[in-house]
């Protein structure tokens, strides 16, 4: 499964790119998340308390036990600060 | 109902202006407007730098203003969220909302204003004097949706 993730913020920072395209057999969104810290230590910083995290499936905010099944874009990033 | 996410600075006497102006009959009673600025009461800020979610932006913010239009009796409702890089004293965001009655208005924008602080995918980043740093959400503004809440 191909899936487009992207990161904002400090997450972004901390993993050094705003997207990439992903193949993962991953799942669910936690699943993913595995994968890519056991990947490299950018997303071992970046991932290293998910209750400081969110994730948007296909821009709609879900959690980390959601499926991937069907997902196009994934997006991780901190509590919002708008207003 | 409109949303307008955008980098350009805007003029919150002219926004209000013309929301009054383009409401539909003379129903609305009421005109409530936030206008949100870029504070610095230290003198240290050199900029606010906001960062966002093309599209989950402006979907988040429409779903919001879905929801005030079910719960209140609203003429109209104009959310503006700026993003990039802005200084102190600029305006941020604004919200206006019409409603037959003030308390409708009130409410629909202290609605709006809640869900912005922490549900529409905005982040601010502080440019100091002595460095950079993201803006933390704060509990409080968590704690605020769940009067909006059952």
């Amino acid at each position: 499964m191909r899936l487009d993730v992207l990161y904002f913020a400090w997450v972004r920072e901390r993993i050094g790119v705003s997207r990439e395209s992903l193949d993962t057999r991953a799942a669910t969104v936690a699943d993913l998340v595995a994968e890519l810290v056991a990947r490299d230590d950018r997303y071992a910083l970046a991932f290293a308390d998910l209750n400081s995290l969110r994730v948007a499936l296909d821009q709609e905010l879900g959690d980390f036990s959601a499926p991937l099944d069907g997902v196009r874009e994934l997006a991780f990033f901190p509590p919002m600060t708008g207003g | 109902m409109r949303v307008r996410v955008q980098a350009a600075a805007f003029d919150a006497g002219a926004e209000a202006n013309g929301f009054a102006a383009g409401l539909p009959g003379t129903v609305a009673g009421a005109i409530v407007t936030f206008t949100g600025i870029v504070r610095d009461p230290d003198g240290r800020l050199q900029a606010m730098e906001i960062e966002h979610y093309p599209g989950m932006t402006e979907r988040a913010i429409a779903a919001m203003l879905d929801r005030a239009a079910a719960r209140w009796h609203l003429a109209d409702a104009l959310v503006i969220h700026r993003h990039g890089r802005l200084a102190a004293g600029d305006p941020i965001m604004m919200v206006a909302t019409a409603a037959r009655h003030r308390a409708e208005a009130f409410a629909a924008a202290e609605f709006l204003m809640d869900y912005l602080k922490s549900r529409a995918p905005f982040w601010k980043k502080e440019i100091g004097s002595d460095g950079a740093a993201w803006v933390a959400a704060r509990d409080s503004d968590e704690d605020a949706l769940t009067r909006w809440q059952g």
